[in-house]
């Protein structure tokens, strides 16, 4: 089971590359910071953009409009969105919603992965792969019920609704415009939530007997969001020591104190392994191996974790100036701190885990 | 594996019944055929091919039935001992020593460490002193795994005190049945004596025993502690090593779980299996021919994890962890961090972070060649050794 290739393929790193340099070009820190004081503009023409490279349709294969890559390049482009803490939604539409259409012959597909629209997945942004799904009721085929916390509905077109039918759950489509959407002042405004309503909404029925597609399509949102997390988690490392080689006290830098090396030493070795442990479970959901949930959920109780440690020591070694609004440090901070809760909880995925491997409590 | 290698291991067991022949024979044939370690030259047990052979050859040795030569009982002797000789050697010494290494007819030992140079090395105080054709060595090693049972010894001694620390230093090979060696069994926290001190009083080493050059020392010493250090480890199961001895109890004994154990045992299955998933990415980048760095923060995360499952499963035994299987002074064969009983694994496993670099030293490295921080003051750098406080 170890021997899935856990580096990047040559195409792979060309994929970074010019996701990378759109980035850069694209999303800069000053324009995503003031999305909390309200202004938005920077979502849209990046999206555009990053939509304009096929990144929606990674996981689509081309029969069906997509790029027919798999979840190895999806997680390369976490990993620098998660790098450039970049407020699109890539994880919520391309990769959580498009997991679950896959699972059905739907029309709607298409236009996701070209990027012409983005949908979003009707669950509180928390929810583990395990957890109890909670479901609008159908009456006359007509959809009502509250969502909250949901990741991914301000840049949606389209829903993608639980429904409770009968004993079971299905998922239906419903147009964005169909539903009431009020926007959270959220921990995380990079990616912010809104609570849901839907009140007797016309929709479709995209999957039938959609439970385990449903678990399937938030198992492999926790699976690349491990990348995003490990791409926080270098962002935070990388800068923090470029700032300790540069700013001195008591004349020398204060890279050169032993608390700090040390402190960084622990942290340089959680990111290479939090990266290891993202690229597994990217692996193994690639190839639908039978470890992937393992995968997913190692990922997660480990990756989450470090995507924190390095955002909270990325503010605490930048001491005064990464206290500042002015700084980007918050952004990763508040960004990893949010991930941590997303798609279940290091501790929801440790339980997990003893279940996977057998290890009961 | 390439075929024409496959072909000479049957041709050579064809020429060479495993069966028929006396151990050490078999051993030395095989030797002489660069059978041994295909990566070392010819004419010295190998081929000149890549490392990465080597498994598949002691795999059709094992598949026949075939003697091995004990690598466990000799760990030094091929893992650094070896190497070095191999890089710094004239032709006489690598005749001379390395067949009977590799077949294991001579174990080897390393008086490297001293009271006075522990992390810094760079400070040993043996001495040793020019006389005609023979070195006189006076000193004190310590923490010298398996000297009770060496023959020979790699051996780092100051030559010249005048000299700044790092400048002074000559490498040697030191016959440890040579009158002048005491070895005396150093006894650890454990109850056993796995270590030794050595005692060097007038030891006369043949100047044909230098290893490189007068002076060299230091430089002889970094290769063989590189390949100390790049010993990552071979390609791991799930719940291998400590992970599973807690993990079975875990599982046999229901009786013995609480909450609190319990997520304890999970955070470890996490951090043990990523460090594994970090070893199979460190090696597939070796093997592609990017040497990581990350290699230094393996042996870190290592300490940690079998120190704290250890800790945990005396804690998870309960009563029983109020035991402890022997005190008994003995001179163990051979280590096993995962053998004996829990008290012992957990006492064992505080080694861990202390053996081979401690864990203190090792950040350093990390902090400064992999993440270029500013190094430590270092007051002696510059001055000569026999001036720098002691």
């Amino acid at each position: 089971m170890s021997d899935l290739d856990l580096l990047y393929s040559d195409i792979e790193e060309d994929l970074r590359g010019s996701v990378r340099d759109l980035l850069e070009d694209r999303c800069d820190s000053d324009a995503v910071t003031r999305m909390y004081d309200g202004d938005r503009t920077v979502v849209e023409s990046l999206w555009k953009s990053l939509t304009e490279l096929g990144l929606a349709g990674l996981l689509v294969p081309e029969d069906r409009d997509g790029q027919g890559a798999s979840a190895r390049e999806a997680a390369v482009v976490l990993e620098e969105l998660g790098r450039a803490a970049a407020p699109v939604p890539f994880l919520t539409s391309s990769v959580v919603a498009t997991t679950l259409l896959l699972e059905g012959d739907s029309d709607l597909l298409a236009p996701l992965a070209t990027g012409e629209r983005t949908a979003a997945l009707l669950v509180p942004w928390s929810l583990a792969p395990d957890a109890e799904i909670p479901a609008v009721s159908i009456d006359d085929d007509r959809l009502s019920g509250t969502v909250s916390t949901v990741a991914g509905a301000l840049e949606a077109d389209l829903f993608l609704v639980p429904v409770a039918a009968g004993s079971g759950l299905s998922v239906y489509a419903v147009e964005a415009h169909e539903a009431s959407i009020v926007p959270l002042v959220s921990l995380d405004m990079t990616r912010q939530l809104a609570d849901v309503t839907v009140d007797a909404a016309p929709g479709e029925v995209v999957v039938a007997d959609a439970e385990q597609a449903v678990r399937r399509a938030l198992d492999a949102g926790a699976a690349l969001l491990a990348s995003e997390q490990a791409g926080v988690a270098r962002w935070c490392l990388d800068t923090t020591v470029a700032y300790v080689k540069d700013r001195k006290q008591f004349g020398r830098p204060v890279g050169g104190f032993q608390a700090l090396k040390h402190r960084l030493a622990d942290l340089y070795a959680g990111v290479e392994s939090a990266a290891a442990a993202a690229r597994y479970a990217a692996a193994t959901l690639a190839q639908a191996d039978p470890d992937a949930p393992v995968g997913a959920s190692t990922a997660q109780a480990f990756n989450g974790d470090v995507a924190v440690l390095a955002a909270e020591e990325a503010v605490q070694l930048h001491a005064g100036i990464g206290m500042t609004w002015e700084h980007p440090a918050h952004l990763y901070l508040k960004r990893a701190k949010a991930d941590q809760i997303a798609l279940g909880t290091p501790g929801r995925h440790r339980a997990r885990l003893a279940g996977l491997v057998g290890l009961p409590g | 594996m390439n075929s024409q290698l496959r072909e000479r291991v049957r041709d050579f067991l064809a020429d060479h019944d495993p069966r028929a022949m006396e151990r050490v024979d078999f051993l030395r044939a095989r030797y002489d055929a660069g059978l041994a370690w295909v990566h070392f030259p010819v004419g010295h047990g190998g081929l000149g091919l890549e490392q990465a052979l080597q498994p598949d050859v002691d795999r059709l040795f094992r598949e026949a039935g075939a003697p091995d030569n004990r690598p466990g009982v000799n760990p030094i002797g091929l893992g650094m001992a070896a190497p070095t000789i191999l890089a710094f050697g004239s032709d006489a010494q690598k005749d001379r020593f390395l067949r009977p290494l590799w077949t294991g007819e001579e174990v080897w030992c390393q008086l490297f460490s001293e009271p006075g140079a522990g992390s810094d090395l760079a400070n040993v105080a043996t001495r040793a002193v020019r006389d005609g054709d023979e070195w006189v060595v006076n000193g004190q090693k310590v923490w010298t795994s398996g000297a009770h049972n060496a023959r020979f010894a790699i051996l780092l001694a100051r030559t010249d005190s005048s000299l700044p620390k790092h400048f002074g230093m000559t490498y040697f090979l030191c016959d440890m049945t040579d009158p002048g060696v005491d070895v005396r069994p150093l006894r650890q926290i454990t109850g056993e004596a796995e270590f030794n001190e050595v005692f060097l009083t007038d030891v006369r080493i043949p100047d044909g025993q230098r290893l490189g050059d007068v002076g060299e020392g230091w430089k002889v010493a970094n290769a063989t502690l590189n390949n100390e250090r790049i010993s990552i480890g071979k390609s791991a199961d799930r719940e291998s090593g400590m992970l599973g001895v807690v993990a079975s109890t875990w599982r046999e004994r229901p009786d013995l779980r609480t909450p609190d154990l319990h997520d304890r045992l999970l955070r470890l299955w996490v951090d043990a299996e990523v460090a594994r998933l970090t070893g199979t990415r460190l090696r597939q980048k070796l093997a592609q021919g990017q040497p990581g760095p990350e290699g230094s923060t393996m042996k870190l995360g290592f300490a940690r994890i079998a120190q704290q499952l250890s800790g945990l499963e005396v804690e998870l035994l309960g009563e029983k962890g109020l035991h402890y299987s022997d005190w008994t002074m003995v001179r163990p064969g051979h280590v096993d961090f995962n053998g004996r009983d829990a008290g012992y694994r957990y006492l064992r496993a505080k080694g861990n972070s202390i053996e081979g670099g401690t864990s203190e030293i090792l950040r350093n490295i990390v902090a400064e060649r992999v993440l270029g921080l500013p190094g430590e003051h270092r007051v002696d750098k510059n001055i000569p050794w026999k001036e720098s406080a002691k």
